[in-house]
């Protein structure tokens, strides 16, 4: 398989993304794409590992030697079933994964990793351009019902999964649109909604009902689903964001980064927004929170044409290269570099924010900090106090579970200590019948998690359902 | 445990792991004849003298005294017992009217009496008179301790002939007399009825044998020194048996052979003799043929059922040389130059019957006759003389007989397929040529084949044949469980390349009775190979023995000779395309008829349904052919959705076995079209298990399907994969038998050469009868069940969004394929845990794999270590420092991973004071002093391998240890490859070769063809470096305790069973997968025949395969172990991946590659690996004290720690029982179950020590010291060995001054004369040497020449042996006559002149310079890479007939060839007076143009394109696996 040399004779190579100047001015995602010799090249250079670490790496277990192989052939097709027979969407992780199997790669110990990812995306890309993305609906029905609450990346995998499997299968959403995540939490220049909305035609077309502003526990009784369905898949993810408790939280213009998030989205596919709207247009922006989602604030904050945008981080800036202390194959610890930060921004490390104080509207127009030192102690270094302009501050520092009330009080499931929903190894929760999956279950992860884990809960509830 | 087979006397019941069935033995054994039939004392004293003379060729086992068994075969001494008989009473007729027997008895005076009154019932039934009985004396204070408690009675029965009948007839009678009174005593109640055994009961000859050692042969049979006894011929045998058990009827001569070697092909061969028996007839028998059943004596060794078949065939009729020439034919199939004649006589034989395949000398009498021949390949040595007064000396080794050269009148030696016979009637010897003509002018045997055989292409086309069918393809494939793995791992690089797959790293994946996921019936059984005790063969370079030929068609009666015998249908190689088989379907012609039976089972019904099934196909096949069809297709085409295919095996099996049971097996050919098969192992266990052809027609449809889809390379056309896929198993069909030492598919068809793993007795008695399994395990319910998961998945709609076929996962790690316990965790926290020094990373590491072991993946796995209440504190076991010098890297060679990987090894194993290991490939000198930084990169175990790359006398002085690899885990029985380009200037180097020259190690040591040889060349070595230990390699498979017992015989210090798991650089996948077996059962089988043999007490024992954690230690060494081999483990310390690239070079972490820009990349520390064996102590300690111990020995073979855990709940390795490995044979405590003594090497007795003594001069003081003359014998064995390993201590591999130290000879030289020679060190000898002469020769000179006084014509007589300069690294040799078979083989450096040689010269040789100054043998320069060869091609047929052209030009010489070639025939005529050197220089002008340069293409395109200092490191994939291929 593959070309045993292939990463000798090539060296890592990605496709640039859209010019910096052209894509802070729209809203469309910024991937280009290699041509078609370059990726078989890059396929190439796979080695076919007799113990390929990527392949674990993957949450959902890719099985990556062999598309990168078929990649290198050009057999196109058969990579696409490859990748479909372990995941649900390419589409999404290979767009917004960070590519954990990548850290893993075995050619990563002493050269640059394959571009799995990349390559994971053309592949599916090329698939749907081809029309070779069907719906392919079961043979027969098991007369089963389940019923998936959450429409995100794991409450559509679980879908999917269950609905080939014969059963009947509804998606509850309490947003108008489905989604979850993918919809409202992602931004365009990342995940344009078409991608998901194609797929959503071909869960659709596989005859999986969708249910959008149904807020179970809320304007849907918990009840009626426990009568109406053999199973139930938690799968509504963990929105519950973390606070920042400190003086002046309540000023206006402080917000939790998924409210503005949503908001673009929204606003990007022309619908309305209820409520006050954020913007970040010629305004001093503050991200508080250096992870992901402080990165998509950030690279929205640039389309929306902010005044400045800073970006602070409690932990201390990461080494440029792997740390010691997460030796390869481990996820590295090590600084990243999001598409969002060629863009602009300035990031700054090992800061707490002390407080913030506004104008006489209640309006915020300052961010009062402090620099700190290491964890665990995070202690504050006296003298280094400072205040920068802030007239929109995002809280980007994640998420602490799912919400509580309503739907989980009312089933009654027990929940683990960090307060996710507990489990089984099945994934059944503490109610008979009832499962859970994605972040509802594991807390806040990465989407090509919650595909995993709506994959291996719809094989559970198969079981459970084939008892 | 109970075996089938009884044991025979002496030998242990089977118990535990051990098994009578694999004894094995070898040996030296000779002849001595008077031409002219002259009887006389004389002949038997000098028969004795032989025997004697080659005591070195036995053993004796724990008591000294008590020999493997010793013996003599003679004339009936008339004279004698004419003067003797009457003192018993009653006096004899004329000689040729009675017959003596020779009967060894009961000792208790009843059961002899009852025993003595059987035999003359019988003999009187028969027609016979018994004249009466003679106490033989017999003098029991003349042997052993052992031998003596073992002894039978002796006596000897007299018969006499009536009248009515003659000789012949009598002798007919005497045999039925003899097999009648085995069998009815056998099958009596008679106490001690197991000593009954007759020797010999002949008109014609006697045999006088025992459990002795050659000198008590003599003192013990009295009667022997009387003057009286009187013969014309002697035939002698001295045996060594890998074990001490004592019997007296193992030793040789049988009634007619004395044997050197090994069958390998026995089982099959009992097994066809016993299928014929039916169909047996004899006109001189008539309806007594009956009475001689069975054939074959169950029970017997290999040795005693050749001479059952012989006596078969010689008793009905044929003479001994037609018989001989029948069962032993020589290579005919791969000889387009053998006459046609001869080529139809053994062709029609071949039809008749299988040949008895293995390494061979077999010398034979009927008292008239007396000859000896040779089997095919010639792995046995054979020289004879003859006297100016017409005696006839024939013996394993030349100098057996001191007879002074003047009366020589010819010497010569047994050759391979031919055989030598002197008929001491006619007074003359007779030739093989004319033995051979007047056979093959017996009967118009090609005609009889021109008009009754057929060859499968002259069948007429078939109108209709199977055709692909796309539509169900997938379907098909799911439901015979094919993977991914098997299409893009197995099926396409046959495809494309018309060869077998290569992969590296061995396997970790779980037994197939372990294993989770459903196993195909093939993945049960393991292959069997040759080590040790027989050579394996390489099918490539010596393919001219190898044949796939077979014949398919109704067996006759192979007592008659008619046209009707030959009355077959011919196939030239057993894989059939679907047009094939239909032709084979749609046969007419004479009696050849075929029919289909279908082979699928009710899935629904599981196991109930499979048996009904099996039952309904084996009822079928017998009512066929009682219905007279000749050919069976057994067919699993057309399941649907209730029928699942049968295993074919399985099915195939069961017929067969009935067929056997029912005698008619012969009468029948079976054919298995089945969709299953697609690799070689599972062709050649269909062929094993009796299958005369396979259609594997869903393999060929997939590959069809693959070439039309775009999948398989550029060009593949459907057809060409086809080809190229059946050309790929031919191919490793041949080399899966040449592992076993056997050379045609005919010998191996039947033979079971495997060994199952995990199936239950039940079910292996039902359907594969006589097969070893040795742990119980599934039966029908599994088979059934795995076929139905198969089924089920079959039957499933494939979904787009699903793998079409299962991932596999059992070459490369997949979540969703076969387990790996090295996988991406363990990896992961190995590697971390020493690079941070962190034990719990290390326990957290260890813990995965050990769990995993409990989840079963290995048989430790199912081993619990018990613990005692009260455990000892850790800190008053012994030291962890202690603990790791008993553990040793394995022998990976500075060429399969890199100088950076290699020197991290040796400098981690050198600070732990353990023990690193070369492997096979030299040692750069450099690295034998320490270096500045303190540490010493020296090996300190330095292996000898079959191609003996860089084994000079100075790599051996500095070792600790020599380990003579026998067999390596993942590819026993095979040799490897280092493809060109790995071959930089560092490794040319090192292995005296030429930088971008592929490296080739042959199958076999060269030096070794049996056990004896071992013991020669444990004994080299040891005289080379005294001080270290010997240890001797082995391969887990049934049957290594007794080769280990024998090991131990042969006076290792050392015995390593390897596992069959163990990495590699570069081998095949079947032999990865499908070869040997874990250690687990291998180290408990060596352990427990040590014990019974009480050897084990002078023998360490060490194991490797995958050992991993503190818990495998531990298990290891209560199974017997005290050493530990680690290979894989250390390597993933220093940071390997487990990539399985290691055959491509491409080692992206720099350990096996030699790519300079990968190189750089190897980031291993010596700590890493320091810190991985700390950490395994430390853990051993903690075991040890919660056993209750506190040193390591003490643990050591105690099994009774051991639990096996009972895996009740798994639905496969709950019918698992391990109680076999945890046996411990109830012996007394004086047993010890580890080494507590050294071994005796014998070294005191070495010539050397004189040589050492009279050359201190030289050795001191580099001052010029000449000896000799000096007389030397046989018995002289390695001479100049221990004198060279002095030098080279002293002055390293430079040694002194040339020709500083000069010996002279007089006589025959023992074996190994001359070897590892050092420079400065010239040994003349005047006389003749025997095998192995300058093996290793590093620098010396050897000069061998005819006495000045012989007669004898030095290019037409034989002077120096088998296998001369076997290795040898540089030096020079003269030899004035003929040398034997596989001279120069492997030769990396010396020069050598020689007047003329046998078969297989300069084999595999990689430098240096030959020059042959007259005839040739066959296969010249076959795998030669490097140097140049001239030889004298006098009569014009050297490049027709004899040089193996595949790796070689044939050039005309330049000027420099006849500048060197002068120089050197000049220098040849002043050293060894040689006339025929002067000849030619006196004729150079007209001689000159019939010199032929030997040029081997690799080296000629390097030397004339001079290689750039790095070599490229780009490689393309397919040069690469191209090359790799023989593994």
């Amino acid at each position: 398989m593959g070309k045993p040399t292939g990463f000798l004779e090539y060296t890592r190579e990605l496709p640039s993304r859209r010019p910096v100047i052209e894509r802070v001015n729209d809203w469309f995602e910024i991937y280009q794409e290699l041509p078609q010799p370059k990726l078989q090249q890059q396929g190439a250079r796979c080695m076919d590992c007799g113990v390929p670490f990527c392949h674990t790496g993957c949450p959902v277990n890719n099985n990556i030697p062999t598309w990168n192989d078929l990649v290198y052939r050009g057999r196109w097709r058969e990579a696409v079933r490859r990748l479909h027979a372990t995941n649900n969407f390419p589409e999404f992780t290979g767009r917004i994964c960070p590519a954990p199997c990548e850290t893993a790669c075995v050619l990563g110990i002493t050269e640059p990793a394959v571009t799995i990812k990349n390559i994971e995306k053309s592949i599916i890309d090329r698939a749907f351009d081809e029309g070779w993305i069907q719906p392919e609906p079961p043979d027969f029905e098991t007369g089963k019902s389940v019923a998936i609450i959450g429409s995100g990346p794991a409450g559509l995998a679980a879908a999917q999964q269950l609905r080939r499997a014969g059963h009947t299968v509804t998606v509850y959403e309490k947003a108008d649109r489905i989604g979850g995540l993918l919809r409202y939490g992602i931004p365009n220049f990342k995940l344009e909604k078409h991608v998901v909305d194609r797929r959503l035609d071909q869960l659709k077309a596989e005859s999986v009902r969708f249910v959008t502003n149904a807020h179970i526990g809320v304007n849907v009784e918990v009840e009626k689903l426990r009568r109406d369905f053999d199973a139930l898949v938690l799968a509504g993810g963990a929105e519950q964001p973390r606070d920042l408790r400190v003086s002046g939280r309540d000023l206006k213009g402080i917000h939790f980064a998924m409210d503005y998030l949503e908001q673009q989205n929204r606003r990007n596919e022309g619908l309305a927004i209820s409520g006050e709207e954020i913007l970040a247009t010629r305004k001093h922006v503050v991200i508080i929170g250096g992870g992901d989602t402080g990165a998509d604030c950030l690279g929205t904050a640039h389309r929306q044409h902010a005044k400045s945008v800073r970006q602070f981080e409690l932990l201390p800036m990461p080494p440029e290269q792997r740390s010691p202390q997460t030796p390869w194959p481990l996820w590295p610890l090590q600084l990243r570099t999001e598409s969002a930060h060629e863009e602009g921004g300035d990031r700054h490390w090992s800061v707490a924010t002390t407080k913030f104080t506004g104008d006489e509207q209640g309006r915020v127009n300052r961010l009062h900090a402090v620099r700190i030192g290491p964890p665990p102690t995070f202690e504050p270094i006296a003298g280094t106090e400072f205040t920068v302009e802030a007239d929109l501050v995002l809280l980007a520092m994640g998420f602490t579970g799912p919400v509580r009330n309503g739907l989980l009080d009312q089933l009654g499931v027990a929940l683990d200590p960090r307060g996710n929903v507990q489990t089984d190894a099945t994934h059944m929760s503490s109610v008979p019948g009832v499962f859970a999956a994605g972040d509802m279950r594991r807390g806040q992860s990465l989407v090509v998690w919650a595909i995993a884990e709506g994959r291996r809960t719809a094989s559970a509830v198969h079981s459970y359902l084939s008892q | 445990m109970t075996s089938r087979y009884p044991a025979p006397n002496g030998l242990p019941p089977a118990q535990g792991l051990y098994d009578p069935r694999y004894e094995h033995d070898a040996c030296g054994m000779g002849f001595v004849a008077s031409l002219r039939g002259e009887k006389s004392h004389a002949i038997l004293t000098l028969g004795l003298e032989i025997l004697i003379n080659l005591t070195h060729r036995g053993a004796c086992g724990s008591d000294p005294d008590t020999g493997d068994g010793a013996g003599i075969t003679i004339q009936i001494p008339h004279t004698f017992f004419a003067r003797e008989c009457p003192l018993s009473g009653f006096s004899l007729p004329q000689p040729g009217e009675y017959a003596v027997g020779m009967v060894f008895l009961p000792v208790d005076s009843h059961p002899r009496l009852q025993c003595e009154g059987i035999l003359e019932r019988i003999a009187r039934e028969e027609g016979l008179i018994v004249l009466g009985w003679r106490d033989t004396p017999v003098d029991e204070t003349a042997i052993g301790r052992i031998a003596r408690g073992s002894q039978p009675y002796i006596e000897q029965v007299f018969l006499a002939r009536p009248a009515s009948v003659d000789q012949d007839a009598f002798e007919r009678r005497l045999y039925i007399v003899r097999k009648r009174a085995e069998n009815e005593i056998a099958a009596s109640e008679i106490d001690g009825k197991d000593l009954f055994y007759i020797p010999s009961l002949s008109s014609r000859t006697i045999v006088y044998k025992g459990l002795l050692i050659a000198p008590q042969v003599a003192k013990f049979y009295p009667e022997l020194a009387d003057p009286d006894v009187t013969t014309a011929l002697c035939l002698v045998h001295q045996r060594f048996s890998t074990n001490t058990f004592p019997s007296w009827q193992l030793a040789h001569p049988f009634r007619y052979v004395a044997h050197n070697g090994e069958i390998n092909t026995l089982r099959g061969n009992a097994s066809w003799m016993h299928a014929r028996q039916s169909i047996l007839a004899s006109p001189l028998f008539g309806d007594d043929l009956k009475k001689l059943f069975p054939i074959i004596q169950a029970g017997s060794s290999d040795s005693a059922a050749f001479d059952n078949a012989l006596e078969l065939l010689v008793q009905s009729g044929r003479s001994l040389p037609h018989a001989m020439a029948m069962l032993i034919p020589e290579a005919w199939t791969g000889n387009p130059h053998m006459k046609p004649e001869k080529r139809a006589f053994y062709e029609y034989h071949a039809s008749l019957m299988e040949p008895w395949d293995g390494p061979a000398a077999i010398a034979f009498t009927d008292g008239r006759l007396i000859g000896a021949t040779l089997d095919r390949n010639g792995l046995r040595p054979g020289r004879y003389m003859i006297t100016e007064d017409d005696l006839v000396v024939l013996a394993s080794e030349a100098g057996v007989l001191d007879v002074p050269p003047e009366r020589v009148k010819r010497k010569g030696r047994l050759q391979p397929g031919k055989m030598f016979v002197v008929d001491t009637v006619a007074g003359r010897i007779v030739t093989d040529k004319e033995i051979k003509a007047s056979l093959a002018s017996r009967q118009p045997y090609a005609e009889w084949l021109e008009k009754n055989q057929i060859s499968i292409g002259n069948l007429p086309e078939p109108t209709r044949f199977h055709a692909g069918d796309n539509s169900t393809l997938l379907r098909r494939q799911r439901a015979f469980g094919y993977t991914d793995e098997d299409l893009q791992m197995i099926l396409e690089p046959m495809a494309n390349k018309g060869e077998e797959p290569i992969g590296s790293m061995g396997t970790d994946t779980p037994l197939a009775c372990l294993s989770d996921r459903p196993q195909l019936l093939f993945s049960y059984f393991r292959q069997l190979f040759a080590q040790v005790t027989n050579p394996p063969i390489d099918p490539i370079r010596e393919e001219m023995v190898m044949s796939l030929t077979s014949y398919i068609g109704v067996e006759r009666n192979i007592l008659d000779e008619t046209p009707l015998n030959c009355h077959t249908l011919k196939l030239p190689q057993p894989v059939l395309t679907n047009r094939e088989l239909e032709k084979l379907r749609r046969l007419s012609y004479g009696d050849l008829l075929a029919t289909t039976l279908s082979t699928g089972f009710r899935v629904k019904e599981g196991e109930d349904g499979l048996r009904r099934s099996l039952d309904e196909i084996c009822r079928r096949a017998s009512l066929a052919v009682k219905n007279g069809y000749t050919l069976i297709i057994l067919s699993d085409r057309g399941l649907d959705e209730q029928y699942a295919p049968i295993p074919s095996l399985l099915a195939l099996a069961a017929v067969h076995n009935t067929l056997i049971r029912e005698e008619t097996r012969t009468t029948v050919a079976l054919i298995v079209e089945s969709g299953e098969p697609r690799e070689v192992m599972h062709f050649a266990l269909l062929i094993g298990y009796g299958a005369s052809a396979i259609n594997p027609y869903l393999a060929l449809e997939t590959l069809e399907d693959r070439a039309t889809s775009g999948y398989l390379a550029d060009g593949i056309t459907p057809e060409l994969a086809t080809r190229n896929f059946i050309k790929a198993i031919d191919k490793a069909l041949l080399k899966t038998f040449s592992k076993m030492g056997i050379s045609t598919l005919q010998s191996y068809r039947g033979a079971q050469c495997f060994e199952a793993i995990g199936l239950s007795r039940q079910l292996v008695d039902e359907y594969f009868t006589a097969t070893v399994s040795r742990i119980e395990g599934v039966g029908l319910g599994v088979i059934a069940r795995e076929a139905s998961m198969r089924h089920e998945f079959a039957f499933r709609t494939p979904r787009d969004h699903e793998d079409e076929l299962a991932s596999g996962g059992a070459y490369h790690y997949r979540v969703d394929g076969e387990y790996h316990l090295l996988n991406p965790q363990t990896i992961r926290k190995l590697q971390h845990a020493v690079r941070s020094s962190d034990a719990k990373t290390f326990q957290e590491y260890t813990d995965l794999i050990d769990s995993q072991n409990r989840e079963l993946c290995t048989l430790r796995g199912l081993l619990q270590i018990k613990s005692v209440a009260k455990p000892v504190p850790v800190e008053e076991v012994e030291p962890a420092k202690e603990i790791v010098r008993r553990f040793a890297t394995g022998a990976m060679s500075f060429g399969s991973i890199s100088k950076e990987a290699h020197e991290t090894l040796a400098i981690a194993m050198n600070r732990i004071g353990g023990r690193s290991n070369t492997g096979e490939g030299g040692e750069d000198e450099s690295r034998f002093q320490r270096d500045s930084s303190g540490d010493l990169r020296r090996s300190s175990v330095k292996q000898v391998a079959s191609a003996r790359f860089g084994v000079t006398t100075n790599y051996l002085v500095n070792a600790d240890e020599l380990q003579i690899k026998m067999a390596q885990g993942a590819k026993p029985g095979e040799g490897g490859q280092l493809p060109g380009h790995k071959v930089d200037e560092v490794i040319a180097r090192l292995r005296h070769s030429t930088p971008g020259v592929g490296l080739i190690s042959p199958p076999p040591h060269h030096d070794i063809y049996s056990i004896e040889d071992l013991a020669q060349l444990i004994y080299d070595l040891k005289n080379v470096n005294p001080q270290a230990r010997i240890s001797v390699k082995l391969v887990a498979e049934v049957g290594v305790g007794t080769v280990a017992a024998g090991v131990a015989k042969a006076h290792a210090d050392v015995v390593l069973i390897s596992g069959d798991s163990g990495g590699t650089g570069a081998s095949p996948l079947s032999s990865i997968k499908h070869a040997g077996i874990p250690w687990e059962l291998g180290l408990a089988e060596a352990q427990q025949t040590l014990l019974l043999n009480d050897l084990r007490s002078r023998i360490r024992v060490q194991t490797d395969g995958k050992l991993q954690t503190g818990r495998d230690v531990i298990i290891a060494a209560l199974l017997g172990a005290e050493e530990f081999g680690f290979a894989t483990t250390p390597l993933i310390a220093m940071g390997c991946v487990m990539m399985r690239k290691c055959h491509l070079n491409t080692c992206s972490v720099g350990i096996a590659t030699q790519d300079p820009v990968l190189r750089a990349r190897f980031q291993g520390q010596p700590e890493h690996v320091v810190n991985f064996f700390f950490f395994l102590a430390e853990q051993v300690r903690q075991h040890i004290a919660q056993m209750g111990f506190r040193t390591f020995d003490e643990m050591v073979g105690r099994t009774d720690m051991l639990d096996a855990r009972i895996a009740a709940d798994h639905w496969k390795a709950s019918g698992l029982d391990l109680s076999s490995i945890l046996y411990t044979p109830p012996l007394p405590g004086r047993v010890a179950r580890r080494c507590v003594k050294s071994q005796d090497h014998g070294l005191d007795d070495a010539l050397d020590h004189f040589l050492l003594d009279r050359t201190r001069e030289a050795l001191e003081r580099q001052l010029p010291v000449e000896l000799g003359p000096l007389p030397i014998r046989n018995v002289h064995r390695t001479v100049g060995a221990m004198l060279s390993g002095e030098i080279a201590r002293r002055y390293g591999s430079k040694g002194l001054p040339d020709d500083r130290i000069r010996v002279h000879f007089q006589g025959s030289a023992g074996q190994s004369f001359g070897a590892f020679l050092a420079s400065g060190v010239t040994l003349t000898l005047e006389g003749d040497a025997n095998d192995y002469t300058g093996k290793g020769l590093s620098g010396g000179r050897i000069i061998i020449h005819p006495p000045r006084i012989s007669p004898l014509i030095p290019e037409e007589n034989i002077i120096v042996g088998n296998v001369v300069l076997y290795g040898a690294t540089s030096g020079e040799a003269f030899f004035s006559g003929i040398a034997g078979e596989r001279f120069a083989v492997r030769n990396s450096g010396a020069t050598a002149v020689v007047e003329g040689l046998g078969d297989h010269g300069c084999e595999y040789m990689t430098n240096g310079t030959v020059i042959v100054l007259g005839a040739c043998g066959r296969n010249f320069a076959a795998g030669m890479s490097g140097g140049i060869a001239y030889v004298y091609d006098e009569y014009n047929d050297f490049t027709r007939e004899r040089c193996n052209l595949a790796s070689v030009d044939l050039d005309p010489l330049e000027s420099e060839d006849e500048e060197l070639l002068r120089r050197l025939i000049s220098k040849h005529m002043v050293l060894t007076g040689s006339s025929r050197a002067r000849w030619i220089l006196q004729h150079w002008a007209e001689v000159l143009p019939r010199f032929v340069k030997v040029f081997p293409h690799e080296f000629k395109r390097v030397l004339k394109k001079p290689q750039p200092t790095s070599l490229p490191i780009l490689v393309t994939p397919a040069a690469v696996s191209a090359e790799v291929q023989h593994g």
